[in-house]
């Protein structure tokens, strides 16, 4: 972004305004795409709306709009977290393992116990990231082998299945509150929670002053090392809720759940809005990003489209995003610097 | 304060050595204490398994030196794999010219890539994300969940083939060859010094007169070419073509990388710890897997060498700067007590 000089106040405004809009329509965007892609695919095949299609598609993302929720708190501070499908798979893998031990437990205490679980992963990330000063996306790619060698080595090649899980808790995997899954309503809790903390605390607003720009951070006061930390124990938290969620979806477990699924998450944190480079972009964005991604894989076998080419319209689409945004930025960046040459 | 920038430039420097004197170390111990560490076989099967990660290591080096990113390199093995196989499969029979088409193929996608990046001015972690998803889809396009396998076995053995009276692949001679230029450009000539300069700080390399987009992009277009090479050996090796091929490894090439001491925030790093490093891992997981050590153990290896090795130097450091502060304040101090 263009640092402005002591700019006069009301062009200082109008200059945030626009700034504001940009992203709201940034956001609106992809919102219209989705709604886009909805409907073409509904015109060719309305079963495509049914209430089974619908549960499918909400329940296909939540998992990834929550991890991507987590991670876009951490790429917005200029970072990203790798270890995140890792830390899925622990937490995942730990809810199959302590439900078989102790097959009682109230199913709260189980989602805490998750959420503990990739806090505490997450925790380990940001206090090396924080105290060793280096930098994320090593210290992450290291733990994403750690983590997934951990509960490779906690499996040993076992499988979890359903029938060794409590109902109750398998039942909340597939229930509905009028038509929508119970777990796509923690989903929006957590986007709800996330977006409001990071909009409106000044904590949150110091996440996107250390992402623009951490040495300005630094220099203004802002506790980037502590504030990084926490958005780690965030990100790993929430993938650890993910876990829990991911294993009362489907019952059966092994070690692998969440492999390789780090990338998908920083495409549809990407294609969300949130700028790799931090400073920008919101929590909704990036869920939008999951619920957009989710709906085109859904969508072009509806289409008649060779579900082979899934991957690829991902691909151009993350390209097409990221084109967009540096269109966007180009362009509020150049009337930001019109609005001070005219004053 | 520069003198502290010396001592830090000094540790890193010697990171290099650091990884090949643990990799004589692992070689040695294993081969005194695990069965087969020392029998020429199990160094066939350890360089044949890192030919493909080396080749793309070497142009990632340079990649990851001026602070840009390449995560479509296994995709790119991905597409090669089945284009090749589709072409095969079509009726074209000439080794050479699939080798040829694989190349300017990987080449392409490489290009591809250096045109978001540098044409653009796109984040190339965000671009290769993209590309990782593109090529790979458009490898299922190509293929689907088919399989090409009906290579003439002759390809095989002529790809795998080892060099006269040893038992080591004759691959790993057009590897150790394209190491030589990689090393020679990087470290001896005024481009290397400029991938040094780009990534401390790309404005000012530009006002220094290099043309940091050209560079780059045609370093996009270098990691292409080789990682389609890899794709090709690959492909004569298991003479398999699938649309999987190759899926993960970016991030064993980039942890490899980043264990050979180069830092991902670019300017700093050289290929003699990379390298080392690529074998570094190819020995250590062999050796642990005829000691019937888990392979989840070396996964967690991986890992903590990785962090160990950006954790190491910089708690080195801050460490010797609390050391020097205190003794620099001692002198005063000690006269009045």
């Amino acid at each position: 972004m263009t640092v402005v000089r002591n700019p006069p106040v009301a062009a200082k405004a109008r200059g945030t305004r626009l700034a504001r809009r940009t992203f709201v329509v940034r956001e609106l965007g992809i919102a219209l795409a989705l709604l886009l892609l909805v409907v073409v695919t509904t015109v060719a095949n309305p079963r495509f709306l049914s209430a089974q299609s619908i549960k499918d598609l909400l329940l296909g993302s939540t998992v990834l709009a929550i991890l991507a929720v987590g991670q876009a708190t951490v790429v917005i501070t200029r970072n990203v977290d790798l270890s995140i499908g890792s830390i899925l798979g622990l937490s995942a893998f730990a809810t199959g393992s302590i439900f078989v031990a102790s097959p009682g437990l109230p199913i709260p205490a189980m989602l805490l116990i998750g959420v503990a679980l990739g806090a505490g992963l997450g925790a380990v990330n940001g206090g090396l990231i924080a105290a060793a000063r280096v930098p994320a996306l090593v210290v992450t790619l290291g733990t994403l082998y750690i983590f997934r060698g951990l509960d490779y080595m906690w499996a040993t090649g076992r499988q979890i299945n359903a029938a060794d899980m409590p109902a109750g808790f398998l039942r909340m995997g597939t229930a509905t509150v009028v038509g929508v899954p119970i777990l796509t309503l923690f989903a929006v809790v957590v986007l709800v929670a996330v977006g409001y903390y990071l909009h409106n605390y000044r904590s949150g607003r110091e996440l996107y002053a250390i992402g623009s720009d951490p040495a300005a951070a630094r220099l203004s006061g802002i506790p980037s090392g502590r504030r990084v930390f926490a958005a780690f124990v965030a990100s790993g938290a929430l993938a650890g809720l993910a876990g829990v969620l991911h294993a009362a979806r489907f019952g059966t477990l092994d070690a692998n759940a969440g492999f390789g699924m780090e990338l998908n998450v920083v495409a549809a944190v990407v294609v969300g809005g949130v700028a790799i480079f931090g400073g920008s972009g919101s929590v909704y964005g990036a869920a939008l990003g999951a619920v957009l991604l989710t709906t085109i894989r859904a969508a072009l076998p509806v289409l008649g489209i060779n579900p082979f080419w899934q991957d690829a319209a991902v691909g151009a689409l993350i390209l097409a995003a990221i084109g967009l945004d540096r269109a966007l930025s180009a362009r509020v960046a150049r009337s930001l610097r019109e609005r001070k040459a005219h004053v | 304060m520069s003198e502290r920038v010396a001592r830090v430039r000094g540790a890193l420097g010697s990171w290099d050595v650091v990884v090949v004197l643990a990799l004589v170390a692992v070689a040695v111990v294993g081969a005194l204490t695990i069965d087969g560490v020392a029998s020429p076989r199990f160094w066939r099967f350890v360089t044949l398994e890192a030919i493909p990660i080396l080749l793309i290591a070497l142009p990632m080096t340079l990649v990851v030196i001026t602070g840009e990113i390449d995560l479509s390199v296994a995709s790119v093995v991905g597409l090669t794999c089945t284009v090749m196989g589709q072409l095969w499969v079509s009726g074209v029979t000439s080794l050479p010219v699939l080798i040829v088409v694989s190349l300017l193929l990987g080449a392409l996608l490489g290009a591809v890539n250096g045109l978001f990046v540098t044409g653009f001015g796109l984040p190339s972690l965000a671009v290769t994300i993209g590309t990782l998803a593109l090529y790979r889809g458009l490898a299922y396009v190509v293929l689907g969940d088919r399989a090409v396998a009906n290579y003439p076995p002759s390809w095989t053995t002529s790809a795998i083939k080892p060099i006269p009276g040893t038992t080591i692949p004759w691959m790993i001679l057009v590897v150790a060859a394209l190491a030589v230029v990689f090393a020679v450009v990087l470290h001896a000539t005024p481009i290397g010094r400029g991938l040094y300069a780009m990534g401390n700080n790309a404005e000012a390399a530009r006002f220094a007169g290099i043309n940091v987009r050209l560079t780059k992009f045609w370093l996009f277009v270098a990691t292409g070419a080789t990682s389609a090479l890899a794709g090709v050996f690959w492909t004569l090796r298991f003479a398999s073509a699938r649309a999987d091929n190759g899926s993960g490894i970016e991030l064993a090439v980039v942890a490899a990388v980043l264990l050979g001491g180069v830092s991902i925030f670019g300017g700093r790093g050289g290929l003699l710890g990379v390298v080392a490093a690529v074998a570094l891992l190819g020995v250590l997981r062999n050796a642990l897997q005829l000691a019937y050590v888990p392979a989840n153990t070396l996964t967690i290896i991986t890992g903590s060498l990785l962090i160990a090795s950006v954790v190491g130097p910089n708690v080195a450091a801050m460490l010797r700067e609390r050391l020097r502060r205190r003794r620099s304040i001692a002198p005063t101090v000690s006269p009045t007590t």
